[in-house]
């Protein structure tokens, strides 16, 4: 295995050093045939993980793969992904985690984490095996229905209980569907002028507040996806105060858009929940910095063309995520790398009860960590993604940060801002 | 001139009165014997309609057709739209075509601002789901300029489903534009959030249609399908009309000189009883009209003819 040294490499921000690695793990010392890594300039992060990926393999391989996620996700700074079980077949069953979580393997650029649907089919009527899933290969320790609610109260108690047994977490997509039906956008100002039918920010906030309920009153973790409005901030942090076991996650895309940009009825802006108004996107920054939101995931989705370039209401709902997810924190966050690494690496693999991601730098832990380079700025070009897909918002966006290299238990993913296979 | 017609709010005050004008100069053509000018001879206007809407289409066609276009009808019932085309496959092939205008009519709001970036010929919006239809609000506008003499300071009462109306958001923005003060009025669960940020900061609401009525000059009655009910904005037919719709005792309220107008299709007895939109008031007919006149007068104009 080969030995590396970076040079002058700064470790979060801090003074520059040099940062041996040997044998996988983060070493004091290289052996004299290390290669060296100029790292100068360079700030070092733990590997970030992703709670919420899309990676469309089984069944939509022409939007996404496995492997183009992956590396998409490496390129992006990442060494672990959870990718989201909304996939044809749905992965509610241990063969389907199984499955992907050795085509994980086998692509090698990041740990490929199932997460498994809490309810057959993801149709909200009945527990999906979840204990299989728990016992199986992939080990899953996360459940969810992402993409649909559970919003049945009962199966959702249910769920949040059984999960209790193997240290399971249930990770919600809070949208009360009936008030949604038929939604296309934040319910607003703009959704009016542009008649396209609203989703209230209430839908979600109803949601959450049943849940973080449901979660206190049988004592069992919960954690909140893609949270996108300021009342959902309040209600996490009256639930948190409480004492109440709930975590939560906001993308990057609701740290920085708005829903003025549904104007263009261009739906690369459709997204699930949808793009919110500028106060919403004011809270969810002060919330993320505060800790009332625990961490940032990419909710990356990608679609093939043909579901984004038509009518906004025909459109899928979604945006990629993994390559643009460090540069738009930086951009929102700016240069405070012990709370990205915070917000991007160690509370994600904490609340996933995932080893070996999210440590520190330090001698003899695994060398899952990334190099950044936060003077580049980068003009955001779609055709230059490593996804299969084009579907990003920040088209000729100029965004701060390059990720130069990535490393995954030693082995180098990407190398001078390019994936290594 | 502009080029595409998406959004009433495309519309600048001086843009709007003239094609107020020009539809009055293409309204006395009407009075001819021979009603046809040359001026689109040798254009190619499309009329594409994902909607079947016989009355707007018929509309538009005559006025292209008055104005010497050559008129292609794309619907998409039995076209290649029912085998699956996608809008932009449609939109290029409309281009290959040489469409100098395109029409559309559509379910999804928006899809001509979409179809605008995938054509060279210029846009007009025959409706587009529950967004706009800004040739409505130009023929009503001149309906209301023809009988009360200005649109300036008029007070108009815009009156139903306004949440599910693309005609009311047209008719706010292009009133609102050309001077006069509206007031939207139906049941809190038919006025859309933020009407007035959204639209115009000089909008009003009200949910009491008999306060509203003393001070008009021109009341619009939106149409309102009864199946709204099944989805609660109301709790039945009858009591929706006992609260907004507009009868000869409702009618008797408003001032002497003021109008009612509908854009039609009509529910008779939901929205409006049948004496009132048959009544002298009733502008209904003379709209159907106007709405050719206004209609050639935005073709001309988007086509580049000169006023």
């Amino acid at each position: 295995m080969t030995s590396y040294l970076l040079r002058g490499v700064s470790v979060l921000g801090a003074e520059s050093r040099d940062l041996a690695i040997v044998d996988g793990l983060i070493s004091d010392k290289a052996p004299a045939d290390a290669e060296i890594i100029d790292a100068a300039g360079l700030v070092a992060l733990p590997g970030l993980v992703d709670l919420h990926t899309h990676l469309r393999e089984p069944g939509r391989e022409d939007a996404e793969t496995v492997e183009t996620g992956s590396r998409s996700a490496a390129l992006g700074g990442y060494t672990a992904v959870f990718a989201m079980a909304n996939t044809s077949p749905v992965a509610d069953t241990a063969g389907v985690v199984e499955q992907v979580w050795r085509l994980g393997r086998e692509a090698g650029l990041v740990d490929v984490q199932p997460i498994g649907a809490v309810t057959v089919g993801l149709a909200g009527k009945q527990l999906a095996e979840l204990g299989a899933m728990a016992t199986s290969a992939a080990n899953v320790r996360i459940f969810s229905d992402d993409g649909h609610c559970v919003a049945d109260p009962r199966l959702m108690r249910r769920a949040l209980e059984y999960v209790k047994a193997f240290d399971g977490i249930i990770a919600q997509h809070a949208e009360e569907p009936r008030l949604t039906e038929g939604a296309q956008m934040h319910e607003g100002e703009v959704s009016t002028r542009l008649g396209l039918t609203g989703w209230p920010a209430v839908a979600e906030e109803a949601i959450i507040a049943r849940d973080v309920l449901l979660a206190e009153h049988v004592g069992s973790r919960l954690h909140i996806c893609h949270v996108s409005t300021a009342g959902s901030v309040e209600v996490l942090r009256q639930a948190k105060a409480r004492g109440v076991r709930v975590t939560a996650e906001v993308t990057p895309h609701h740290l920085l858009l708005t829903d003025e940009l549904a104007a263009s009825y261009d739906p690369v802006y459709k997204v699930n929940p949808p793009l919110r108004t500028a106060a919403d996107v004011e809270a969810l920054r002060a919330a993320l910095v505060e800790g009332v939101i625990d961490i940032v995931a990419t909710d990356h989705a990608p679609h093939a063309t043909e579901d984004k370039e038509c009518e906004w209401a025909y459109a899928r709902p979604g945006m990629v995520g993994l390559e643009t997810a460090l540069p738009v924190v930086l951009s929102v966050l700016g240069e405070r790398w012990d709370l990205i690494a915070e917000r991007m690496s160690r509370t994600p693999a904490r609340i996933a009860g995932l080893t070996g991601h999210g440590t520190d730098l330090a001698v003899g832990q695994p060398a899952n960590l990334t190099l950044v380079d936060p003077s580049a700025r980068r003009v955001v070009d779609p055709s230059e993604l490593a996804s299969r897909s084009r579907n990003t918002p920040y088209a000729g966006t100029t965004l701060p940060g390059r990720i130069v290299a990535t490393f995954l238990r030693g082995e180098p993913t990407v190398l001078d801002g390019k994936a290594v296979k | 001139m502009i080029k595409h017609l998406r959004s009433a709010a495309d519309l600048d005050a001086p843009t709007a009165t003239l094609i107020l004008d020009t539809a009055g100069e293409m309204a006395a053509l009407a009075g001819r014997e021979v009603k046809k000018l040359p001026t689109l001879r040798g254009r190619t206007v499309v009329n594409l309609f994902y909607e079947d809407s016989t009355r707007t289409r018929i509309s538009f066609e005559a006025a292209a057709k008055r104005l010497s276009a050559d008129v292609i009808n794309f619907s998409a019932k039995g076209s290649s739209v029912s085998k699956g085309e996608s809008l932009k496959d449609t939109a290029l092939t409309l281009q290959a075509m040489g469409a100098d205008a395109v029409v559309i009519r559509h379910p999804a709001s928006g899809a001509p601002h979409r179809l605008a970036a995938w054509v060279d010929g210029s846009v007009v919006n025959a409706g587009d789901g529950t967004h706009e239809h800004p040739t409505q609000a130009l023929l009503d506008a001149y309906t209301m300029r023809s009988r009360l003499g200005r649109i300036d300071g008029l007070k108009v009462a815009i009156v139903g489903d306004v949440l599910h109306s693309r005609v009311a958001r047209s008719n706010v923005l292009l009133l609102t534009t050309l001077g006069a003060q509206v007031t939207l009025v139906g049941p809190p669960t038919l006025i859309p959030v933020d009407i007035a940020a959204a639209l115009s900061p000089a909008t009003k609401v009200s949910y009491d249609l008999d306060s509203v009525l003393p001070d008009m000059d021109v009341v619009m009655m939106l149409r309102v399908q009864t199946e709204r009910m099944q989805d609660s904005f109301f709790p039945s037919a009858r009591e929706y009309s006992r609260r907004y719709g507009l009868d000869l005792a409702r009618m008797r309220k408003l001032p002497e000189h003021a109008i009612v107008m509908h854009p039609g299709p009509m529910n008779r007895g939901m929205e409006i009883t049948p004496e009132v939109a048959d009544s002298s008031r009733s502008t209904i007919v003379e709209q159907v009209a106007n709405g050719v006149s206004a209609r050639m007068a935005v073709l001309y104009l988007l086509l580049g003819g000169k006023a």
